[in-house]
């Protein structure tokens, strides 16, 4: 495979956006996005994971047996978590405690899976850790995108800056679970609907020579 | 460390895990088989089955190495590595088990059972377990009750899904997006139901 590190950059924040198009990695998608905050600290975490698991998983892709090589692929992501879990611990308690759970379930998060799957078990090590890392900013856009929302219509706030006037009302569906699902289907919609119509663009513009060279040998 | 039986009322835990804090619908966990299986009604029913077995079982094995093996060898910082291996012999032998006893659940169960290893519901729920400090029958008890609203919730959807399916949906929305906003209703729904218990 002879990907260059420009496509692969653009491909994953855009064109195969993993969790716009491929559909990956919903769980924690919804379930930090309820502060900017806690999404940067989350998605930091998922791009790490998934460049040094990528890095690990790529130099050793000869040495696994191919019947162990899914358990080997948990074990090593399950390190990398563990080391991001104690570094949130002793760096940033207040944040490790609010995401809770969803620190360890990293692990399951199956952007990681899917990257040492698809790439990492084919690619040279380098630049598995820059498709991981470039991955785990694709899952960044999106995720703080919908953070930026939830957080400005949910509390008027953004980062713990007060943004909105004194008389607005936040909106409480914002913070609770089905504005999270409402969210994601609309960068979706919009991603999906941006693409189709550039790729309608791109056919419209290959086509378009042809109907001028066409018609000469009817006419001749 | 000293273990109470009943800090909390078994009964209202498994019905509050069931449908108030709904694992799937408040806690988002298990989506990514959620939305990939609830195309087909039959598979959702095999997959629900098997997430409510697999995640008692693990429940139960975990609370005993947690607090057997883990806690009093001060290992808590790997326990997230004591889990996932939990999750995969308790797969592994779950399957060797149905394959030997019933070979028609095996036909119909064994597929599902190598991917909820990665299913975040099963991490996630004993996840819950130790950070809540649930003592042994609440665990089990909040672990079938997460997976039977994770069933609930997937034969539901899957239900709603073949609904859809003859409608007319905008292309850019169809597939996840049409299927996203669906769960945000049904999460909505869902949430009709919290204030009759609190579950911590």
């Amino acid at each position: 495979m002879s990907a260059k590190p420009g496509k692969i950059l653009m491909d994953n924040l855009w064109f195969n956006n993993p969790v716009l198009i491929q559909v990956l990695g919903i769980c924690s998608t919804l379930a930090v996005t309820n502060n900017v905050r806690n999404t940067l600290v989350m998605t930091v975490g998922v791009s790490l994971a998934t460049a040094f698991s990528g890095w690990t998983l790529s130099l050793m892709k000869d040495l696994i047996p191919r019947k162990v090589r899914m358990i080997v692929q948990v074990l090593v992501i399950s390190f990398y978590v563990i080391l991001i879990d104690i570094l949130l611990r002793a760096y940033l308690p207040e944040a490790s405690r609010q995401l809770g759970p969803y620190v360890g379930l990293i692990i399951t998060n199956c952007i990681i899976m899917g990257r040492a799957e698809a790439f990492a078990a084919a690619n040279r090590p380098l630049i598995s850790f820059w498709d991981g890392l470039t991955s785990g900013l694709g899952y960044m856009a999106v995720l703080v995108a919908i953070a930026l929302v939830r957080e400005i219509l949910g509390f008027g706030s953004v980062l713990g800056f007060r943004l909105m006037p004194e008389g607005f009302v936040p909106w409480t569906i914002m913070i609770t679970a089905p504005s999270a699902f409402f969210l994601v289907a609309m960068v979706m919609w919009l991603a999906r609907n941006l693409q189709a119509r550039r790729e309608a663009a791109a056919k419209a513009a290959k086509a378009a020579p042809k109907p001028a060279a066409g018609p000469s040998p009817a006419k001749a | 460390m000293d273990f109470e039986f009943f800090t909390m009322n078994p009964i209202a835990l498994f019905f509050a895990s069931i449908f108030t804090s709904n694992i799937l619908l408040s806690n988002f966990l298990g989506m990514c088989s959620f939305i990939s299986v609830s195309k087909d009604y039959k598979s959702s029913f095999g997959l629900g089955l098997a997430v409510t077995v697999v995640m008692t079982i693990t429940a139960a094995v975990s609370w005993v190495v947690l607090y057997y093996v883990i806690v009093p060898l001060g290992l808590e910082y790997l326990s997230f590595i004591v889990f996932i291996i939990v999750i995969a012999a308790v797969v592994q032998i779950l399957e060797m088990v149905i394959d030997r006893a019933s070979p028609a659940l095996y036909m119909s169960l064994g597929i599902f059972l190598p991917l909820i290893t990665v299913n975040c519901a099963i991490l996630g729920a004993i996840l819950f377990m130790q950070i809540r400090q649930y003592a042994f029958i609440e665990s089990v008890v909040f672990a079938a009750g997460s997976g039977l609203g994770w069933w609930l919730a997937i034969m539901l959807l899957a239900a709603i899904r073949g609904r859809i399916e003859n409608n007319p949906v905008p292309s850019g929305l169809k597939g996840a997006g049409i299927t996203m906003i669906t769960i945000g209703f049904m999460a909505m729904g869902f949430i009709g139901f919290s204030g009759m218990i609190a579950v911590q």
